[in-house]
């Protein structure tokens, strides 16, 4: 692997649309379940454990076999039940396929894909390997939410980055678990959800302020 | 892959390299696109004011269109929806995720993507007005998201917000002070601004205005008229 | 302890529902219940032993043919228990619906008392023009006991596509389950609606009427404990165009 292009892959600055989106913290700070560190450091295992091993396991079968590409979608479109976050995959994968576009030269695949899809090919043509994909996505989708809740909360950004820090082992754990099931069939890769996402992302895209898209 | 860009050495992983003629910032569709003018400055200089001045003088003799990216999400449109000066299938509203100057300089791919879906919705535009959500003296937008930006100041901020500087005041293509009208009751002389504007400004373009007394913005609207024109 | 249980339900050609079998073992007995009305068949599990304990390998199939109209409750919540040192007690329930028929699962709650391990497999297929109501609550530990583990896995599938997939954990090995993501709370309720309308939106503070990508719609609940959840999927499961008459 080229681990250079792995990190612009994984950097949070890539201009990706993901600065607009808390990863379906901002409902739950807004609700209060999360107020500080601690409830954050709940939020991101309980978040890294679920739709983190669907993502990282949907990047790296995607980027295995990007002929794939729209049957995975299809698989996600099954494991996330609420419309709104359906749309905010979808918004991201749109985001990455054009910062990936100027990068490398991607396979045609369709406009909107879900976010985990559109990784998983962005790093197939960056000659990533698929658990490169893997811990790409893990890594973006916990740090992304980290991001947002330095901004909305306030949070200390080293007890924050402390706290990434004493989850990295968690993510390269839940990253290698997701990659070796790349090849598996669409129906049997990992299906964990979080209904509080779901729930909360529901109430977030009927509020009439917000700060972030998802 | 471009074998033109470098030589592959045997030990590089293998990989691609973007297709010629590949543009992140034009629209899937291809063809013409529309002028995009950015318009950003502090909170409460007027911005929003000054895009539905624009959408009145300019609506009816160009298709035009607009994207918000007010740090609350719809605050911007529902303005310019409550003052009826665009339809609401004109307006797109982009969540900045608490960094305006993010969403419009940094990673600017939902202005990029909101600019596409009313370019594909509405079909051929001739200008796209993106404003940005209220920051600071040093927010300016990227050049891969707009063709020409417009900074506005306003008078009550003080007249040496000029000399000042900043990104915004100094190198934007056309810098608005607005609310004149105000200048006599905040204690703002506008030859000192207008001075201070052109010596950080060099050859670029300030006008004055006030809303109040001036509702198509006509200064502002000429320039844009002039840009459009040109580009035909 | 292993048991096995089915139930086939077949449209008797005059608008009714026959059971052609209706067979269980302890601990999934299984009763039809009420009197035969409005063409419904209507059938209460009766659990007939403690459990599942570890190590239980339980099965129960549902078909439900053309024309035929189930629906499926249980007197009690079941309750996981850990038992002797074993594998997981797993209960797998695999449901058919064809086009014309209608199922609707409504059982009691599930309880994962603390120190069980618990899988429940779930496998429902519908028929183009079936239509389906799964209902499935879970409460993590009996009064302020710590979880059991349990792993729900649940995939329904409308007119040979996968409509809903989805997999939760809880208890200890479940990273995060009661935090601010996946449950924040200690109950959790879940109603997938096929060929049923619900009406899409915010339904209560924690829970949500969701659309799904496909034909269907999924609400959830969580709550500190059942009620909250009961409160908010109960009335969408007792719709009176979906309940069997009395």
């Amino acid at each position: 692997m080229s681990l250079a292009s792995l990190l612009l892959l994984a950097d949070g600055r890539l201009p990706s649309g993901g600065h607009a989106h808390s990863g379906g913290l901002e409902p739950q700070i807004a609700n209060g379940r999360v107020r500080n560190v601690d409830g954050l450091a709940g939020f991101l295992r309980g978040k890294l454990a679920t739709t983190g091993l669907v993502s990282a396991a949907f990047a790296a079968a995607a980027c295995a076999d990007v002929t794939r590409s729209a049957e995975l979608d299809g698989g996600l479109d099954a494991r996330t039940p609420s419309p709104a976050l359906r749309k905010a995959s979808r918004a991201q994968g749109r985001a990455l396929l054009r910062a990936g576009r100027a990068m490398w030269s991607l396979p045609p695949i369709g406009r909107e894909p879900h976010q985990p899809v559109a990784l998983g090919v962005l790093a197939a043509a960056a000659g990533l390997t698929p658990a490169d994909a893997s811990i790409a996505a893990a890594h973006g989708l916990v740090t992304g939410s980290a991001s947002a809740g330095v901004r909305l909360l306030g949070l200390d950004p080293y007890a924050v980055h402390a706290l990434l820090a004493r989850l990295a082992p968690e993510c390269d754990r839940i990253a290698a678990a997701a990659a070796a099931r790349a090849g598996d069939p669409v129906d049997d890769l990992p299906a964990a959800g979080a209904p509080l996402l779901d729930i909360g992302a529901e109430h977030h895209a009927t509020w009439e302020v917000r700060l972030f898209a998802s | 892959m471009h074998p033109e860009l470098h030589e592959h050495d045997p030990d590089e992983v293998p990989h691609t390299h973007p297709e010629p003629g590949v543009d992140p910032h034009q629209p899937l569709h291809g063809g013409p696109r529309a002028l995009r003018i950015g318009i950003g400055g502090p909170v409460g200089s007027g911005k929003t004011a000054l895009v539905a001045a624009l959408c009145r003088a300019l609506g009816e003799e160009l298709r035009l269109a607009v994207v918000t990216n007010d740090i609350y999400t719809t605050e911007d449109a529902d303005f310019l929806l409550r003052n009826g000066v665009l339809p609401e299938e004109r307006i797109r509203a982009v969540e900045t995720g608490c960094c305006p100057h993010t969403a419009i300089r940094d990673d600017i791919s939902a202005n990029l993507d909101a600019v596409e879906d009313l370019e594909e919705k509405l079909g051929p535009l001739d200008l796209v007005l993106v404003e940005s959500g209220g920051d600071n003296l040093t927010a300016t937008f990227s050049k891969g998201l707009i063709d020409q930006q417009i900074f506005v100041v306003d008078v009550s901020g003080g007249d040496k917000v000029p000399r000042k500087g900043g990104p915004g005041v100094t190198t934007a293509d056309l810098l608005v002070i607005n609310k004149t009208d105000l200048a006599p009751m905040v204690g703002a002389d506008l030859s000192v601004m207008d001075r201070d504007a052109r010596a950080r400004r060099h050859d670029l373009p300030t006008v004055f205005l006030s809303l109040a007394e001036d509702k198509q913005a006509t200064p502002v609207a000429d320039w844009i008229r002039g840009l459009v024109a040109a580009r035909v | 302890m292993r048991a096995e249980a089915r139930i086939v339900a077949a449209g008797d050609g005059r608008g009714g529902t026959r059971l052609a079998v209706l067979r269980g073992e302890s601990p999934l007995l299984l009763r039809r219940t009420g009197r035969p009305a409005d063409g419904w068949a209507t059938v209460h599990l009766v659990g007939g032993a403690a459990g599942p304990l570890r190590g239980d390998e339980l099965r129960l199939d549902i078909e439900v043919g053309p024309g035929a109209r189930l629906e499926m409750r249980s007197v009690a919540a079941s309750l996981a228990l850990p038992g002797r040192p074993a594998p997981p007690s797993r209960l797998t329930i695999t449901a058919t619906v064809a086009g014309g028929g209608v199922l609707h699962w409504l059982p009691e709650p599930l309880i994962a008392a603390d120190g069980c391990d618990h899988i429940a497999v779930t496998r429902v297929d519908v028929g183009e023009g079936g239509r389906l109501l799964w209902r499935d609550d879970l409460v993590c530990g009996r009064h302020e006991e710590p979880s059991g583990s349990v792993r729900q896995d649940t995939m329904i599938r409308y007119g040979g596509f996968t409509l809903y997939r989805h997999e939760l954990a809880v208890g200890p090995g479940a990273p995060g389950w009661d935090g601010a993501a996946v449950l924040g709370g200690r109950a959790v309720g879940t109603l997938v609606a096929v060929g049923v309308g619900l009406p899409a939106g915010p339904a209560g503070p924690d829970a949500a009427v969701m659309p799904l990508a496909g034909p269907g719609m999924l609400a959830t609940a969580v709550g500190a404990d059942i009620r909250t959840v009961a409160g908010a999927l109960d009335p969408l499961c007792e719709q009176p165009t979906l309940a069997p008459a009395v």
